[in-house]
């Protein structure tokens, strides 16, 4: 399983790397949310993919391996705060789009007597 | 061309509550079990979002007359207000107390300050994706 | 008497949410502002001086004991910078309200300004490395919204840069911590540092150190710099002055605080490339600085200087370094805002932002030219301002490590902020008066009064060392000794 897991976060990876490198302004914002879904990923793979118990306290009948919720709770905190980033580079996006014309971010590079 | 949405129309009049009771219930059922503040939140905006697809943004204006930044910062002062709270009685900060309480009907249950956290989560994640999601369909605002 | 830690996190959200319902009321906003900061500064002096009494404190969130629980440690180095953060962000406050249009005001400026206080306070705070990179995304988000407000098309252009190289470096943020946490087990600062000790140098460890460095590196503006003089020059003066002033220093301080703490197993890597990173940022900052006629790029490069020379203290690795290093951040901080004021005042007097095609500003406004030379002297570090101090004890520390070179490299900065702000002052400052009579711009009375104010800080610094000092040193003592540290947060 954490075998799988990894080869899906390098493709998750390689993908958002392509498309973070594209001139397209669109295309580097999903390649962001692409790489915050890999990363969310490593941080589950990291914490061992396993099934076992709820690690709550007065669930002491069971005995058997316990789940290690940490990662769950970083990756929950993760998710929230990447939702905010995205949506908020959506919005600046569409003004930068609106405001110099162009979604090219080679055409966004600044004049030289800037 | 005005297109023919009858169906879309008539359909979310229901749905709409449907979404809306589901997402109360995720809101309480995040106490113990999956669900909670974030996830409710974010149903009564796709409820809220399905209005606005569905009828034009000044008719749901009409109906929903909320500035939704402020909803937003409503929520954010709920979250961040209960952990003050235990400031008050002096705890350690964000400190969360609960009781049981026998409620008629429902029997039993657990009521803690964890609510009003969960409550301000919500607030304020419906706050922030309409927010963000109206001021790109208007093309303008901040 | 704990929860007094949390405030310099909590007051500046609570107040910034009640400004967003209070939008229409300027009055009002600013008073709330005024009021709020300097209750900031009264607890933040409580709290340092309870702290140089106890010892380091700790508050666990939700009452949860380390190292499980979240937590906020106030160690002497947190709070003295938390203090100075919360007495720069008052003064540009103060310049705000008279440089920010009524426009501005109703579009939620102040209440990002104190959201993106509160993230950085939460970052010098916290004890955990996971809430690190929340603070950071606090402070993060509250910037970007900031350096887009106004949507003018540059702002645009560079907030878009500006937003994306961040995202790209939080991601490596992630990274970094879930490899760690894959690694060590765990999140709180001390508890990783107690487990380092015992695994002792590792080369998977340095690895990550590595990742954490290059994280860092890129929010602080250390060798990663790129982004820096483009993103700091587009925003109104009052927000480009809180950024040139912490943005960069809470960078610096998560480098200062994971690598004396966390990564302290193999100095000869690790503390090496920081040392040589820092030389390369400080030559190539010199550079810039000597390169740009527009004023604003010239303040972006002496935020990029600055950086270089702080961190030179990490590859001499003792005590008076680090307290040289300590009382450098908290003068660059208070410097660097009032030179980034000075600047945007001086684009808003003369409409030009070369410094070539002004001229002669002291004729009409003295005590404004006057203030230029207090910033230079002061960023030069010449008695008796505030960088002199760091700057001796800076050049003890790496004369007692013995590294001669980063010595030379880092006080021959020094001429070169003097010479690249000197060639501004002659310039524009002195000679001929461009601005006739009629033409001339009121100086509005908070602008100067806010510089002059800042001006009077690092004056103090300067001369009150031996006020201060005893609070560097304690922080110094424990940056030298992470021991002490571990055994404040895990020994009870």
């Amino acid at each position: 399983m954490e075998t799988l897991m990894i080869l899906l976060i390098g493709v998750l990876v390689s993908v958002a790397t392509y498309l973070v490198l594209s001139r397209n302004v669109i295309r580097v914002i999903l390649g962001t949310a692409v790489l915050s879904h890999a990363v969310h990923l490593l941080i589950l793979t990291i914490g061992e993919v396993k099934k076992g118990e709820a690690p709550l306290l007065g669930n002491q009948t069971a005995d058997g391996p316990y789940t290690d919720a940490l990662p769950q709770a970083l990756i929950l905190t993760a998710i929230v705060i990447s939702f905010a980033v995205t949506a908020f580079v959506l919005v600046l996006a569409f003004r930068a789009y609106k405001t110099n014309g162009t979604d090219d971010l080679e055409k966004l590079r600044g004049d030289e007597y800037d | 061309m005005r297109i023919n949405d009858v169906i879309l129309r008539t359909v979310v009049r229901f749905v709409v509550f449907i979404i809306l009771t589901l997402a109360i219930y995720l809101f309480f059922a995040g106490h113990y079990s999956p669900g909670g503040g974030f996830i409710g939140g974010l149903v009564i905006a796709s409820a809220f979002v399905l209005l606005y697809v569905t009828f034009d943004i000044e008719k749901v204006k009409k109906g929903i007359p909320v500035d939704f930044k402020k909803v937003a910062a409503l929520g954010v002062f709920l979250a961040v207000g209960t952990g003050f709270g235990s400031v008050l009685f002096g705890v350690d900060f964000l400190t969360q107390a609960a009781k049981k309480f026998h409620i008629p009907l429902l029997g039993e249950k657990e009521l803690g300050t964890v609510m009003l956290f969960e409550l301000g989560v919500a607030l304020t994640v419906v706050g922030v994706v309409m927010t963000i999601i109206v001021s790109i369909a208007e093309g303008d605002g901040d | 008497m704990t929860n007094l830690m949390a405030m310099p996190l909590v007051l500046p959200i609570l107040m910034a949410v009640l400004l967003i319902f209070l939008r229409n009321y300027r009055y009002v906003q600013r008073v709330l502002v005024v009021v709020t900061l300097l209750v900031m500064i009264g607890m933040s002096i409580v709290l340092l001086q309870h702290v140089h009494t106890d010892g380091i404190l700790r508050l666990d969130f939700g009452g949860w004991q380390p190292p499980f629980g979240i937590l906020f440690v106030a160690d002497p180095f947190a709070v003295l910078l938390v203090l100075i953060a919360t007495i720069v962000t008052l003064f540009c406050m103060v310049y705000a309200f008279s440089s920010f249009s009524a426009r501005y005001e109703r579009m939620f400026a102040y209440p990002l300004m104190l959201l993106m206080l509160a993230g950085v306070n939460g970052s010098f705070l916290t004890g955990d490395i996971f809430n690190l990179f929340v603070c950071f995304e606090v402070m993060l988000l509250a910037s970007y919204a900031l350096i887009a407000l106004g949507g003018r098309t540059e702002q645009l252009r560079e907030s878009l840069k500006y937003v994306i190289t961040n995202i790209i470096a939080s991601w490596l943020f992630l990274v970094a911590i879930a490899f760690l946490y894959g690694t060590i087990g765990t999140l709180n600062m001390a508890h990783i540092a107690q487990r380092v000790q015992e695994v002792g140098s590792d080369p998977l460890i340095t690895t990550i150190a590595l990742f954490f460095l290059i994280v860092f590196a890129l929010k602080g503006g250390l060798l990663l710099f790129f982004w820096l003089p483009g993103s700091y020059s587009v925003p109104p003066v009052p927000i480009a002055a809180m950024f040139g002033a912490l943005l960069t220093k809470v960078g610096m301080y998560a480098i200062i605080r994971t690598f004396t703490l966390m990564f302290t197993a193999q100095p000869e890597i690790t503390h090496q490339l920081i040392t040589i990173m820092a030389i390369i940022t400080l030559i190539a900052g010199s550079l810039g600085a000597l390169a740009y006629r527009d004023i604003r790029q010239i303040a972006a490069f002496n935020v990029i200087i600055g950086v270089g020379f702080v961190l030179l203290a990490l590859g001499a690795n003792n005590e008076a370094a680090y307290a040289g290093a300590i009382y450098y951040m908290m003068h660059d901080m208070v410097g660097k805002a009032m030179l980034f004021l000075i600047c945007g005042t001086m684009i808003y007097l003369t409409k030009q932002e070369r410094y070539d095609d002004m001229s002669g500003l002291i004729r009409h406004y003295p005590l404004f030219g006057w203030m230029f030379l207090v910033v230079m002297v002061s960023l030069t570090g010449m008695p008796p301002f505030s960088g002199f101090v760091g700057k001796v004890m800076m050049g003890e520390g790496l004369v007692a490590s013995g590294s001669y070179v980063s010595l030379a490299i880092g006080f021959g900065a020094s001429v070169i902020i003097l010479y690249s702000l000197l060639r501004v002052m002659l310039h524009a400052i002195f000679g001929e008066t461009m601005i006739a009579d009629e033409d001339k711009v009121k100086l509005p009375k908070p602008m100067l009064l806010s510089i002059v104010v800042l001006g009077a800080v690092s004056l103090y610094l300067g001369t009150s060392a031996e006020m201060v000092l005893p609070y560097v040193t304690d922080a110094a003592r424990v940056l030298a000794d992470p021991s002490i540290y571990i055994e404040a947060i895990l020994g009870k």
